[in-house]
């Protein structure tokens, strides 16, 4: 019996008068990789926002590991365990790829008020071994703020993953990044997730990608749940065909 | 009943004046995102240009309003001048550096005025059929006033018609909304960013000729005013016209009724007013939420790494040379030694919020002055010996700027940086105008140092240990947790939120040991001066300390002190010439438009090879 790290029951989100999350219900097994898709404007970056803690919800829960977060911040979500990429991603350019990754465990451990040691010399180990997990530990020394678009998404991806996290957010993992290095952190993703059982939602418009990495889709479209399953039933699904397609119900 | 009534009248026609300085900022920024610090220079200029159009034109019955239009005219050309000649070459350099060339011309312009129209202040000519007053129920309002009352509202809906019906007005709100969008769909920015200038120029001389019949002019105006105006955008909301004169309406009344209530202390009531409004709506009444810029928008990204070997030796030889200075050098060089130290501590102590903290304080003179008439006052009013003085005055700053930074972190960027000035300016404003506790404009005197520590030679010493100590804290704070949590905090508030940091908890702890620091220079001041004077809080001394950073650089550790030695130097080199505002503000803008890097930046860029070891 494997355990939920994300429960959605009822989700809804309006802005004005558009419903653009309307009553989504979904789960998300621990070492489960979960694909959101949907045409433009259905919802997902919306439902993802409200996951991180981003949006407030109108109606609706969010379970994240056994605790309801509805209304809270990021920062208090990332402490129940969840780790969160970026479509374009957020890393701090004045720092070394390995900096960047200390300062995440630093956070961990609660001690970014700390002024007695000096950064250099903390969680040296910790921060290489992610680098090396992630596959960029010979780019430690350079700034962020020169890295090549690809080399940042790893660095994102380890930072998600300093605080041990069993839910892991990510918002276009592979956007921006040529075809075969999709699959190649895609499969080091899937790999990870295995190893630690980490949940993942993701969101991604590669449909490569979304059907040989991900373990179950849910198609969002104009904000509403239109089908789950696993990639072969979504593939072979009418609704889905239709709106992806574009013919009519007969 | 009469005595309220013509109460808020007199508000509503302070209100008119200040509304007009404040919508042509709000106007400018809104647009080109320049915070122009010359915006209360344009209105001095408006006033005293009004008194000179005039008093020349000939006389007739419309030569008031004549003189007024021609004022406001005159105004909108120098703005224009500005513009195209300077601002325009900087649009691309951060806007840190566009804000101090402004500041550059307030100083030119500020020396101009004197040189041209005399420190007297001038009484200002009555507007013809309007110089009498009108009985409200047995309390009497100046018709003039009243006229006040009616061009304000008459302006807002002409700025409204501009905006919403022509061609023009929309670009303007195009811009205003989301300005690389507008540049992308081929908007010719150059023309409408001088244009807007013009016209915010234009309605800034216009403000300051309107209240001439009832303010005059004097050359305190420009500082005066643009505190103030700041509070208003800040309050009103940036980019709001109506949000604006709102704003003002509401400052207007407070002054009006404040003064019955603390008739010395109205700013004080501003404050409170911000405050209020900052805490409900961050982006004031009428203003919306700043959309985040696409691209890149800071300053210095350059990674910070530990001393080499060799910086630490040369760092050495440095500290030996200032300690067998006073064995070589004679009593002036020393005392100029001893400055130059308290002002490098005041400006790493900027530096640490500027640099790794990416909040740029306008008002850090709130804090190096704070120290120094916390420490005088425990001198004056309690004998508190100097040792204990210049302990308790770095805390008692960290509390103010604890209190100050609890809302100034509430914003970023340029409000921000609105918000210290408009906090530094309270502070000026109370230690100024409570003269029964602070000596007021005459100051604190006699506030010497403990007897083992008065010879020059020993305090010498004693600012060495405590300056450079200081420093050293402050640049270890760089390199901690703490430091490097501050530098993510500036580099991406969305990620630092998904690590899980407080990002505002660690800016107001930053600010507030900020503040100590500058305390603690401010407290070894006035020991080292003997006195103090409300100078030392005022706008000028911020920038000052701001000029100093960004003359050593911001890009270097090293920056601050090589910043503070060269404009300790400078200033006393030039301080003794005629104009020498006028120089200095002449040798603002020239660096930023030379050597935008700063002085430690540049040198750095080439001894760098020397002192980084290749890993």
């Amino acid at each position: 019996m494997t355990s939920n790290v994300l429960e959605v029951r009822k989700l809804a989100k309006s802005f004005g008068g558009i419903k653009a999350v309307n009553n989504i219900s979904f789960d998300l097994h621990q070492g489960q990789l979960l694909a959101m898709i949907g045409p433009n404007g259905a919802g997902k970056s919306t439902c993802f926002n409200l996951i991180n803690g981003q949006l407030s919800a109108d109606r609706g829960t969010i379970t994240i590991l056994g605790k309801k977060t509805n209304g809270k911040k990021p920062r208090d979500v990332w402490k129940l365990g969840v780790g969160r990429t970026f479509q374009i991603t957020a890393t701090f350019g004045s720092m070394t790829v390995l900096e960047n990754i200390q300062m995440a465990t630093l956070s961990y451990q609660k001690r970014t008020k700390s002024i007695f040691k000096s950064v250099p010399r903390l969680n040296q180990d910790e921060a290489m071994a992610l680098l090396r997990l992630v596959g960029i530990e010979d780019q430690y020394n350079r700034a962020c703020g020169v890295l090549a678009y690809g080399d940042l998404k790893r660095v994102e991806l380890a930072v998600a993953l300093a605080n041990n996290p069993k839910l892991l957010l990510m918002d276009e993992p592979t956007a921006g990044m040529g075809p075969a290095e999709r699959q190649e952190l895609m499969e080091m993703t899937s790999n990870i997730v295995e190893t630690r059982k980490i949940g993942v939602l993701f969101t991604e418009h590669d449909m490569d990608v979304v059907f040989s990495r991900s373990d179950r889709i849910i198609v969002l479209n104009r904000g509403e749940l239109v089908a789950e399953g696993t990639p072969d039933e979504i593939r072979k699904n009418r609704r889905v065909q239709e709106i992806y397609l574009g013919v009519e119900p007969i | 009943m009469g005595f309220y009534i013509v109460q808020i009248l007199t508000g509503l026609s302070d209100a008119s004046a200040l509304f007009l300085v404040a919508c042509g900022l709000s106007l400018i920024f809104g647009v080109s995102r320049i915070v122009n610090m010359a915006h209360g220079s344009f209105y001095m200029v408006g006033a005293y240009l009004a008194y000179f159009f005039i008093d020349k034109l000939p006389h007739g019955p419309f030569t008031f309003w004549i003189g007024i239009l021609l004022a406001a005219i005159a105004v909108g050309l120098i703005g224009l001048i500005v513009e195209v000649f300077l601002l325009r070459r900087l649009y691309h350099t951060p806007e840190l550096f566009i804000l101090f060339a402004t500041f550059g011309i307030v100083l030119i312009i500020q020396d101009l005025s004197r040189w041209l129209f005399g420190a007297e202040d001038l009484l200002g000519q009555q507007a013809p059929g309007l110089s009498g007053s009108i009985n409200i129920m047995g309390s009497y309002i100046p018709q003039y006033d009243l006229a006040l009352i009616v061009i304000a509202p008459l302006i807002l809906v002409g700025l409204w018609l501009l905006l919403t019906k022509t061609r023009w007005g929309i670009l303007v709100r195009a811009a205003t909304e989301d300005r690389e969008m507008s540049d992308a769909l081929g908007v010719n920015q150059t023309w409408l960013f001088t244009s807007v200038f013009f016209l915010g120029s234009f309605l800034a001389g216009l403000g300051g000729a309107v209240q001439l019949p009832k303010g005059g002019a004097d050359l305190l105006m420009d500082l005066n005013i643009i505190a103030t105006a700041f509070v208003v955008v800040v309050v009103g909301g940036m980019g709001s016209i109506p949000g604006a004169y709102l704003a003002a309406v509401i400052i207007g009344e407070l002054n009006a009724f404040g003064i019955l209530v603390f008739p010395e202390s109205t700013l004080v009531m501003m404050f409170l007013v911000m405050a209020v409004v900052l805490i409900i709506r961050p982006y004031g009444l009428l203003g919306k939420e700043e959309a985040p810029e696409r691209g890149d928008t800071t300053a210095s990204v350059s990674i910070i790494r530990p001393a080499s070997r060799k910086l630490k030796i040369a760092g050495g030889i440095f500290l030996a040379m200032i300690l067998v200075l006073p064995a070589v050098a004679s009593t002036f060089q020393l005392v100029l030694m001893t400055e130059i130290a308290l002002f490098a501590l005041a400006c790493m102590s900027l530096y640490f919020i500027m640099g790794p903290g990416g909040m740029v304080s306008f008002g850090h003179a709130a804090y190096f002055g704070g120290g120094a008439y916390f420490a005088a006052l425990l001198v004056h009013y309690l004998q508190t010996p100097m040792e204990l003085a210049l302990f308790l005055a770095p805390l008692l700053t960290g509390g103010l700027a604890l209190i100050i930074g609890w809302f100034c972190v509430r914003l970023s960027g340029v409000y921000l940086a609105m918000l210290t000035l408009a906090f530094a300016q309270i502070c000026w404003s109370i230690v100024f105008q409570w003269g029964t506790v602070t000596g007021g404009d005459d100051g604190l005197l006699s506030i010497w140092p403990s007897a083992w520590a008065s010879e020059k030679t020993v305090f010498y010493y004693l600012t060495m240990v405590l300056c450079i100590g200081g420093i050293v804290i402050l640049r270890h704070f760089i390199f901690t947790p703490f430091g490097y949590t501050l530098r993510a905090c500036r580099d991406s508030a969305l990620r630092v939120d998904s690590i899980g940091i407080n990002l505002k908890r660690h800016q107001w702890v930053a600010f507030a040991i900020s503040g100590a620091f500058a305390g603690l220079a401010g407290g070894l001041y006035v020991f080292f001066k003997g006195s103090i004077f409300p100078d030392e809080m005022a706008i000028p001394r911020s920038f000052d300390f701001l000029f100093m950073v960004l003359l050593g650089g911001m890009d270097s550790l090293f920056g601050p002190i090589a910043g503070s030695a060269a404009f300790t130097w400078l200033h006393y080199t030039i301080s003794r010439i005629n104009l020498w505002q006028l120089i200095l503000g002449s040798i603002f803008i020239v660096l930023v438009v030379v050597l935008p890097q700063g002085i430690a930046g540049s040198i750095g860029n080439r001894l760098n090879k020397y002192f980084t070891e290749s890993s």
